[in-house]
């Protein structure tokens, strides 16, 4: 008795000290930089839209600490890396909020990850603005709301899956599509569904549709069965790593119809090795082509490529435009709090960036155009700019 | 008709990898009576040893068969002497202690190069494209059938290596001191046998055969990382007690098996039981017949 009194005494006392050093310092110290959070995929599987990502946020900052950074302070970039796996994407989030105290999250790129962040972010009050997650339901708690902290600057499955069927059957005038989804990715699963909707609806059919789980080498079970229906293409919405495998596997069992996607394609390593000729003359939908030649995109090319030496790719100028609004934010307000940047960023309108302009809408998604870009020798060549 | 038969070439060209994946299971298991259960990663490190000397390779010998059949040499060499490494390393102190000990240890080893292989100044955790060893093409195409050059490649070197083994193990004089060491050890080390090196070059030879497997899958399958070994090292793992573990043409039977299985499956039924499935099969022959298919009898302790 008396011990069980003691420990709960000791625990009140704890308790008490613990909140009087919360309270009682409400904010300890100025902090000396305006910290900014990022969860990237730096490894892993989908290693290169991590890196991607940060190399254009990297390069925002420094910009803007050139000049002077912001509010008389300089920009400080805590990346956290997420392994390409969603547990680790957890523990990052929670560091950033908690541990590190960063104004606003950047990240992730895969949907599934940052779905897994999405509640953090929204019970810390933290702004989480995903450069690239393009699933619906990111934005959005199981209800079917709006989250109040979570907002992406890229455009939704909805649109990207339309964006392909309506390129398939207007452009390509197939009548016959499969499909090959990944199973185990909300992107690939939603990218799938929006382009059968449409693709149906534009009077065509999908012919087979079969499915892999991410992670997996071995397709050729799947396109044994896609190829006994002779399509006219094959939608592949998945990530880079298991696309170029497809494509390979897809040539070598005969099957000659381009493949298409989405911008899960979008990585320097796509095109690697002998998915090179494999994917020759395929198309995917992305969200900034290398080719744009209006002054915006030209002059971030130029900077990208005087601190990098490479072309950027799509990833890095979403990363790019992410941090620049929540600068143009911190500058117009005056304030670098988490709450001033997710109200900012709710009225934000025909924010002039690289990747188009960009106005969220009231679900707190980017409305934009998208691009279609072809496979041409490696390279991917602007084919056409399809809008909202 | 044609998509069946399709299936079955897809499922016996994977089968043949895990062929030689499973010939190295079993030959440890034969000598020394104990899972060796960081086969599947010195398979891996078989995978990263093509991947690193290629560029020296191509740039000496050019591109083509010559270049592809001198990284097949160096992954066999390289991951043979690994596996004698790790026998000596690790197993060798343990011969004489309870086989579960010698188990954990295998474990440790696993877990040691998959996580040492995902330091960046490794390998790096991230996937690497595996070189283009030989040009990708339909060798035969014809009525709705297709045999790829890589498909071709993996049954020509599988069986030319698992007659090269047969071989070894019956008709020369280190391959019948593996079998005697296989029958006892104890015995056959009183008939003035080199147990020892019986066993080394029992590892050597497994290993290298994991490297050859290793070259194959990542030809055919040209993305790479630290933890590709542990899947098919698994599934190699289950075709060998398929096949009756300790048995030579066992394992190839039981790979061939595996890999035609795991194929239907992902054809006909769904991809996402394609791995269920070989662990469904290995829980089924636990419960029926222990021994494997094409096993003697007798009870294991481990």
């Amino acid at each position: 008795m008396n011990l069980r009194l003691l420990t709960t005494a000791a625990a009140i006392a704890l308790f008490t000290l613990a909140g009087c050093t919360k309270t009682g310092g409400d904010k300890p110290e100025e902090s000396a930089t305006i910290k900014i959070g990022q969860i990237a995929s730096m490894t892993g599987k989908e290693a290169t839209f991590g890196q991607q990502v940060d190399d254009g946020i990297k390069l925002a900052i420094e910009e803007i600490n050139n000049a002077g950074g912001l509010l008389g302070k300089k920009l400080e970039l805590i990346t956290e890396d997420t392994q390409s796996q969603t547990p680790p994407t957890k523990t990052a989030m929670e560091k950033l909020v908690s541990k590190d105290q960063v104004v606003a999250v950047i990240g992730e790129v895969a949907s599934s990850r940052s779905m897994a962040a999405a509640p953090i972010a929204e019970r810390a009050k933290v702004t989480l603005i995903s450069p690239a997650s393009t699933n619906t339901n990111v934005t959005l708690d199981k209800d079917g709301k709006t989250l109040n902290y979570v907002y992406r600057i890229c455009f939704i499955d909805p649109f990207q899956g339309t964006v392909m069927a309506k390129f398939a059957s207007e452009n390509l005038k197939a009548k016959n599509i499969a499909i090959l989804k990944d199973n185990a990715n909300d992107y690939s699963v939603g990218l799938a569904k929006n382009f059968t909707e449409t693709f149906t609806k534009n009077g065509g059919t999908i012919v087979e549709e079969q499915a892999y789980e991410g992670g997996q080498t071995d397709f050729k079970a799947q396109l044994t069965a896609i190829k006994a229906k002779n399509p006219e293409a094959i939608f592949v919405p998945g990530y880079y790593t298991e696309v170029s495998l497809i494509a390979q596997q897809a040539r070598e069992l005969g099957i000659k119809a381009p493949l298409l996607g989405g911008d899960g394609w979008d990585s320097p390593v796509l095109t690697q090795g002998a998915a090179k000729e494999a994917l020759e003359g395929s198309f995917f939908s992305n969200h900034y082509s290398e080719q744009d030649t209006s002054a915006v995109v030209l002059e971030f090319i130029k900077r990208f490529k005087a601190k990098y030496n490479e072309v950027p790719g799509a990833m890095s100028a979403l990363g790019y435009d992410a941090m620049n609004i929540i600068a143009k934010i911190i500058k117009d307000s005056g304030k670098a709090d988490a709450e001033t940047i997710a109200k900012g960023l709710a009225t934000l309108k025909d924010y002039p960036g690289v990747t188009g302009k960009i106005t969220i809408d009231p679900q707190h998604n980017a409305n934009k155009p998208a691009v279609v870009l072809q496979i041409k020798d490696g390279k991917y060549s602007y084919y056409s700019t399809i809008n909202p | 008709m044609e998509e069946f038969l399709q299936q079955v070439i897809n499922g016996l060209s994977l089968g043949a990898i895990y062929a030689l994946i499973a010939l190295g299971y079993t030959m440890i298991y034969g000598v020394l009576r104990f899972i060796n259960f960081a086969h599947g990663d010195v398979f891996m490190v078989g995978a990263y040893i093509g991947f690193f000397v290629y560029p020296f390779l191509s740039e000496a010998l050019g591109t083509g068969y010559l270049t592809a059949i001198a990284v097949l040499v160096a992954a066999m060499l390289g991951c043979g002497l690994l596996g004698v490494v790790i026998e000596f390393l690790a197993y060798r102190p343990l011969r004489n202690r309870p086989k579960l000990t010698v188990l954990i240890t295998a474990i440790g080893v696993s877990l040691f190069l998959e996580y040492t292989g995902q330091i960046d100044f490794v390998f790096g955790a991230d996937y690497k494209t595996y070189p283009t060893l030989v040009e990708r093409s339909a060798v035969f195409s014809g009525s709705g059938l297709s045999l790829g050059s890589d498909q071709v490649i993996v049954f020509v070197v599988a069986i030319g290596l698992m007659l090269l083994l047969r071989v070894i193990v019956m008709n020369t004089k280190i391959g019948t001191a593996m079998r005697a060491v296989s029958m006892n050890l104890g015995a056959a080390s009183l008939m003035g046998i080199n147990t020892n090196r019986v066993i080394s070059f029992t590892f050597f030879l497994g290993s290298a055969l994991a490297g050859a497997g290793a070259t194959l899958y990542a030809m055919s399958y040209p993305k790479i990382n630290p933890l590709m070994g542990v899947l098919p090292g698994l599934k190699a793992f289950v075709a060998a007690v398929l096949g009756g573990i300790g048995n030579v043409p066992g394992a190839v039977f039981g790979s061939f098996f595996i890999g035609t299985a795991e194929t239907m499956t992902a054809g006909y039924i769904s991809p996402t039981f394609r791995d269920a499935i070989v662990f469904g099969i290995l829980i089924l022959i636990l419960i029926f017949k222990p021994s494997g298919l094409l096993g003697k009898g007798g009870v294991e302790k481990v």
